[in-house]
């Protein structure tokens, strides 16, 4: 016979079991198809796993099929939200394990290009975090701002959002006749605009009750879990690829990291605020650089790196964009891995998360500007 | 006059079928019943289209601009889509709960009108002599359907909602019940209506005398409607929808009737108990005094209702300004902060109608002209009211923020930093920057 136990003593009947609650896959917070399983006592989160692969569309397998040319534009579906910097990894690594020298006309303008699609991203960010945290208009205003880059990136590339940016060797055409006068054009109102957003948020009050000591994370701690990009360096710890291994024009470049002191979601907002100011200065500087000549290397007809293996990576806009690369002399890779920001920074979530509220959730999977596309490949 | 000539023949038209015992107390109050709930209605579809253009200037957008010169149809377009969708239950909900649930809340907050004094006169449904314990005792009755939805929803997101929203809307409505009463002790009654009556005849607005307590009413109105940044219960970055997940349709729109309703009426009383209701300097005298009665209701109704507007837009504004409060966060600032200074606020409002009344006589000073309908005082004592209410605001202020020196919240602007700029050594080149000139 089974046998029930009844309640019967106060403690016991005050002894209520955790709820557990499914957020997502379609939640309008999880940013794409995250889905995090909770488990509540109350509204506190007592214990928190992550289901990825929604998402899932093979990228890495895809790209063992394909001739060394045709696979950026699946790497620009990766993080779609910051595409062109997923192309430069691609086209980078290739180059390098094939000793390409690129122009530096290409350099300087991979340069301007990607930090533009720095600031995107990092205004989308600002955009979804905002709207997390229950500030909708700034989602408005950021996407405002947005629009402005991928006006220059339609121009530019053809395309707004998956702009195929780059070749191996170079880039596909040279910047249109009108881009310096486009870019300066944003870059002179951009600051302004910024400080405007930013009188809506950092000195609110709710803002900051909302973000400052929430999902603390100590730098030490950071490391060891592998965090990279802003996540890393809101928690202080320095680092960053365009110093540490600079690739494309950044060894030119005059150019601050902002760091942050406590590793709460608040240091990791200012780092990315400061980071997209930092990256005009970047745009500007490229541009005032800008030398002439070609902006292609001469290619051999079909792309053969020689065997071995290689990695390179980028500071993305979430962090560090990496690509492992095996060739087997063929004209297809053997084997491609992409190290993705987004998955090794939301392994951070379960620390961030535990022993805060619900509404912490939401702030701090914002704040680590995670994108599905990437983390599922 | 003019306008009078309509309702006098519609007075002789029903006499001609109907005693006038009935025409009193049964048709017209159906005509005024009929009428306000019609108004209301269209007042609240129109509340979103307005909500939906203020938030859209606010975001550099247009908003609705599609159906009708600038959008003006869009809410009957709304309302013939939500009556027209499929009205889903979900299986495992309580159904009857589940069905009844927006009804409720939708009739708590549409009989709350009948008290409401849009004007003098035949401007109001009915003039109960506690209209203000009755607008607040029927609108908690709102928060039951909200618990319900919540709970027969059978959804984990709809009863963190609901629970959310029932200790949210509980803890909101003691500070509100609270911060009434030092209006009501100038205004010696509870029919709103003599509320109204009594700023009259004093000629003042009881915002001046209580900006404290106008304060508190007007937080504890944005907690109690669960409007942002209190939308803790229906926050859609959290909870998808809050208490409302599961509803779709008409039901659903029900919901969000029963939501802008409630926001009227909080601005209505706002209006009515601090800014005076219909009041306004000189209109009396240009009206009502020359013999233009109808006149006279018709201008108090408008300026009524540009009073209400006027709250109203501060909802709007505030919702899409501010980021949203964390659950305890609410809590603290209901049971720390507005509860406390509620309290305060009834002795300070004791406290200025003794001192008032003591000045009176004293040295020849001649602060109260008469007590017969509320309180009814000299410039003098107007001036004395107006110190210590103002006196009441900045010592509250000034005593919960000693109370919570130290607290984390209080000061967060100082925990405001700044983050530090480094610039980091350059390490060994990736990618060969400058092309050696003999590459090829």
């Amino acid at each position: 016979m089974h046998q029930v136990e009844i309640a019967t003593t106060k403690e016991t009947l005050l002894d209520s079991p955790e709820m557990v609650l499914n957020m997502g896959p379609q939640h309008p917070s999880t940013h794409g198809v995250l889905r995090v399983i909770l488990k509540l006592d109350g509204e506190t989160v007592m214990d928190l796993d992550c289901d990825i692969g929604y998402l899932h569309r093979g990228m890495e397998k895809i790209a063992e099929n394909r001739m060394y040319t045709m696979i950026a534009p699946y790497w620009d579906r990766l993080d779609y939200i910051a595409a062109v910097s997923n192309g430069l990894v691609w086209v980078e690594t290739v180059e390098q394990m094939m000793g390409l020298v690129v122009p530096p006309r290409a350099h300087y303008l991979r340069t301007i290009l990607t930090e533009l699609n720095r600031i995107a991203s990092h205004l989308l960010w600002l955009a979804t975090h905002a709207l997390d945290i229950g500030a909708v208009t700034v989602l408005l205003w950021a996407l405002r701002e947005r629009e402005e880059i991928l006006k220059i990136f339609e121009r530019q590339f053809g395309a707004r959002l998956t702009c195929h940016a780059w070749r191996v060797g170079g880039m596909p055409n040279d910047a249109y006749d009108e881009f310096d006068a486009d870019v300066r054009r944003f870059a002179s109102n951009f600051p302004k605009r910024l400080d405007e957003y930013e009188t809506v948020l950092s000195e609110n009050r709710i803002w900051l009750s909302r973000t400052v000591g929430i999902g603390v994370i100590s730098g030490e701690d950071a490391v060891a879990i592998g965090l990279s990009g802003p996540a890393l360096r809101g928690s202080g710890v320095a680092w960053d690829i365009r110093r540490a291994r600079p690739y494309a024009a950044y060894a030119d470049m005059d150019f601050d990291i902002p760091l942050g002191e406590n590793g709460d979601t608040y240091d990791r907002y200012l780092v990315r605020l400061e980071e997209m100011r930092q990256s005009r200065r970047i745009v500007v500087q490229a541009l005032d650089k800008l030398p002439d000549g070609p902006v292609n290397a001469k290619l051999p007809k079909i792309v053969k790196p020689p065997i071995g293996d290689y990695y390179h990576s980028i500071e993305g806009p979430k962090g560090e964009i990496g690509c492992y690369l095996v060739s087997d002399g063929t004209a297809q890779p053997w084997r491609v891995r992409v190290r993705p920001p987004s998955l090794i920074n939301l392994q951070a979530l379960k620390k961030l998360c535990l022993g805060h509220l619900v509404a912490d959730v939401v702030a701090i999977i914002g704040t680590l500007d995670i994108v599905l596309g990437e983390i599922d490949r | 006059m003019l306008l009078l000539a309509p309702i006098n023949f519609i007075d002789q038209l029903l006499l001609r079928y109907f005693s006038a015992e009935t025409i009193n107390h049964v048709i017209w109050p159906f005509i005024q019943i009929g009428l306000v709930v019609t108004l209301v209605a269209g007042w609240v579809a129109y509340a979103t289209y307005l909500e939906r253009k203020i938030s859209a200037f606010m975001q550099a957008r247009l908003g609705p601009m599609r159906v009708g010169p600038w959008g003006l149809l869009q809410p009957i377009a709304d309302g013939i889509k939500l009556l027209t969708k499929e009205d889903f239950i979900p299986e495992k909900a309580d159904r009857w709960i589940f069905f009844f649930a927006p009804y409720i809340a939708v009739a708590a907050a549409f009989i709350t009108f009948s008290v409401i004094p849009f004007g003098p006169d035949w401007a109001v449904i009915t003039d109960v002599n506690i209209g203000l314990l009755f607008v607040l005792a029927v609108s908690s009755v709102g928060v039951l359907a909200l618990i319900l939805a919540g709970w027969s929803s059978n959804s984990k997101y709809s009863l963190l909602g609901a629970l959310r929203s029932s200790a949210q809307m509980i803890s909101y409505e003691v500070a509100m019940g609270l911060s009434l009463i030092g209006a009501l002790m100038f205004a010696r009654t509870l029919s709103l209506s003599g509320i109204v009556n009594a700023q009259e005849s004093d000629a003042i607005w009881y915002i001046v005398y209580q900006p404290l307590g106008f304060l508190i009413f007007l937080v504890s109105g944005i907690a109690e409607n669960n409007r942002a940044p209190f939308d803790l219960p229906e926050a859609e970055s959290e909870l998808v929808a809050g208490f409302h997940t599961e509803y779709s349709g008409f039901r659903w729109s029900l919901f969000f009737m029963a939501e802008y309703a409630a926001m009227v009426i909080a601005s209505a009383v706002a209006v009515t108990v601090y800014l005076g209701g219909w009041y306004f300097p000189f209109v009396y005298r240009l009206t009502e005094a020359k013999g233009y009665h109808n006149v006279y209701v018709i201008v108090s109704l408008l300026i009524f209702l540009t009073k209400l507007t006027v709250i109203l837009y501060l909802y709007f504004w505030l919702r899409w300004t501010l980021p949203r409060f964390r659950y305890d966060q609410l809590m603290d600032i209901g049971w720390k902060w507005l509860i406390p200074s509620a309290l305060i606020n009834i002795i300070f409002s004791a406290l200025a109608i003794f001192v008032v009344q003591a000045l009176d006589g004293w040295h020849g000073i001649k602060t109260v002209e008469s007590l017969a309908n509320g309180l009814d005082l000299t410039g003098t004592g107007k001036a004395v009211m107006i110190v210590m209410g103002l006196a009441g605001l900045g010592l509250t202020g000034l005593l919960l923020a000693r109370i919570n020196w130290r607290s984390r919240d209080f000061n967060l602007k100082s925990q405001r930093r700044n983050i530090k700029l480094v610039n980091l050594p350059q390490g060994k080149p990736a990618v060969p920057v400058v092309a050696p000139a003999a590459s090829e």
